[in-house]
């Protein structure tokens, strides 16, 4: 079993397919996608692969050591141009095929007009005692 | 055996002790190891007396761990001249013990931690699963805060509204894992009523019975968010409101209004509506004005804000806004609603949406996001 973070990014990824913003879908279509992700970790759940997943608030603080004794330095938050994540999965998966598949599910939750949105997740393995990649 | 009700016997033995002169994190541990043998011993061997029981075996557990260090042999021969007298004075004690919980000198997460431990009887593990942390973190934090409070002298009178604080806090964590905070922090407050005679106590424990009363109806079958004007009212517990109406008024009679208590009667007023439309927003607001002359927080003026909108119409309550600070969470979602109800969509609309960027949880940020959705949809 091998751990994977799938990261998803309010901005900085490439474009997905059907990118318009969620305050211009309608309110079902935000349930239906709201559903369709709960409903994934749900079966994950069940396959014993879920393993954790979180949202993030749009927007951060850079944060700096500045010297003893002083303040840290902060920096931000930053508008618009800057990758963003918005939030994560952690799934325990037996291969990177399955991860890659799970990946796969979860970006095709629905968007405006139903149709999947096909964002772009970053799949990142964690490191561990041994090979998080595929054997 | 219950194990709720066997922990609803921590602070009284808890208190026994540190009143006998045990340090309070010894204390405490030993009153640990009693529940644990209470629960393995008490189903085949109930005890006539529970609480005699439990303050025998968590003594001789406290006098086995101080014996076993050599270092503490002088306040062993102490203990032993001083034969301990039986459990009198355990309402003092119990109420005492929430002080030390919530001493000033502790962090809020510090003293809710230690009040659930030490008060609410609940283990390490089931602290940390409801706050979703690794128990060695918890662990931490809870040695952490019998340190800080193990200097404090047990007969200071602390100030109940640190205390009204605490389990404020936890009643407001909801619940995860198999501890139900909310259920938890009712318990606590309503034995702390038992040992203290402070209306706004009583003035908590009617609000929380009150919100409680409506959780059902507070969240959808997919966890999205219900706001109370559009909950099913069919699905609120009216006997639990009756029970936290009576409490509250009780509480009112004796004169001596606090923030909770002016808080329970705005949650009561809310309750006793049988429709939205039939809330009594003009009552409402002469409440909020109680408690703003009370506490002076912008989140009571925020608030306050709704209902003047509702009492007297969207531009009042623009009006009453705009004397807000616009920093403060929530304030672009109270905007965004009233400005929907005055009838500009657009401006509510792009409102909705930015306050759905600021929302504090998940939850809530669906709810924004959906009314900016269905405003985006309507001028289409």
């Amino acid at each position: 079993m091998a751990k994977y973070l799938l990261l998803k990014h309010y901005r900085g990824a490439p474009a997905s397919v059907n990118p318009e913003p969620m305050d211009q879908w309608t309110p079902e279509e935000i349930s239906a996608h709201v559903q369709y992700m709960n409903d994934l970790a749900a079966r994950l759940e069940k396959t014993g692969e879920f393993v954790d997943s979180q949202a993030l608030a749009p927007e951060g603080t850079f944060v700096r050591y500045d010297g003893a004794g002083r303040p840290p330095v902060t920096d931000g938050p930053f508008a618009e141009t800057k990758d963003v994540i918005a939030g994560w999965m952690v799934i325990d998966v037996d291969s990177y095929e399955r991860a890659l598949a799970v990946a796969g599910e979860l970006s095709a939750a629905p968007g405006a007009g139903g149709k999947p949105i096909h964002e772009w997740l970053e799949l990142r393995p964690f490191l561990g005692d041994h090979s998080a990649t595929a054997e | 055996m219950d194990e709720a009700v066997l922990r609803s016997r921590t602070p009284e033995v808890l208190g026994v002790l540190v009143h006998r002169g045990a340090d309070f994190a010894a204390a405490e541990d030993a009153v640990q190891e009693a529940l644990v043998e209470a629960l393995r011993v008490w189903p085949s061997a109930p005890p006539r007396d529970p609480k005699a029981w439990l303050v025998t075996v968590a003594w001789r557990k406290f006098l086995d761990a101080t014996r076993a260090d050599a270092a503490r042999r002088r306040r062993e021969e102490l203990v032993d001249e001083e034969p301990a007298p039986g459990p009198a004075a355990v309402v003092d004690d119990s109420l005492q013990l929430y002080f030390l919980c919530a001493h000033p000198s502790l962090t809020p997460s510090s003293a809710v931690a230690l009040t659930l431990r030490a008060v609410g009887g609940l283990t390490t593990r089931q602290i940390a699963e409801a706050y979703l942390v690794p128990e060695a973190t918890m662990a931490q934090r809870i040695s952490r805060a019998k340190r800080t409070v193990s200097g404090v002298r047990f007969e200071q009178p602390g100030d109940v509204a640190t205390v009204l604080r605490v389990l404020y806090l936890v009643f407001n964590e909801g619940y995860s894992g198999d501890v139900d905070l909310a259920a938890e922090a009712i318990r606590l407050t309503w034995q702390l009523a038992a040992v203290s005679d402070h209306p706004e106590v009583a003035g908590l424990l009617a609000l929380m019975l009150v919100h409680h009363a409506r959780r059902a109806a507070r969240t959808a079958a997919d966890g999205s968010l219900v706001p109370l004007a559009e909950q099913d009212r069919s699905r609120w517990d009216t006997a639990l409101i009756a029970e936290g109406v009576e409490i509250l008024q009780a509480a009112l009679a004796r004169d001596r209004l606090g923030e909770f208590q002016a808080q329970a009667a705005i949650a009561a007023l809310h309750a006793d509506a049988p429709t939205a439309g039939e809330t009594d927003w003009v009552q409402i607001v002469e409440w909020y004005d109680e408690l703003v002359a009370l506490t002076d927080s912008p989140v009571v003026r925020l608030n306050r804000a709704v209902a003047v909108g509702e009492a007297d119409g969207p531009r009042a309550g623009l009006a009453a806004l705009a004397e807000v600070d616009a920093s403060l969470p929530r304030h672009t979602a109270v905007s965004a609603y009233l400005h929907e109800r005055d009838g500009e969509v657009v401006v509510a609309a792009r409102l909705y949406a930015e306050a759905a960027r600021k929302a504090p949880n998940l939850p809530e940020r669906d709810h924004l996001l959906r009314q900016a959705a269905r405003l985006n949809h309507a001028v289409d």
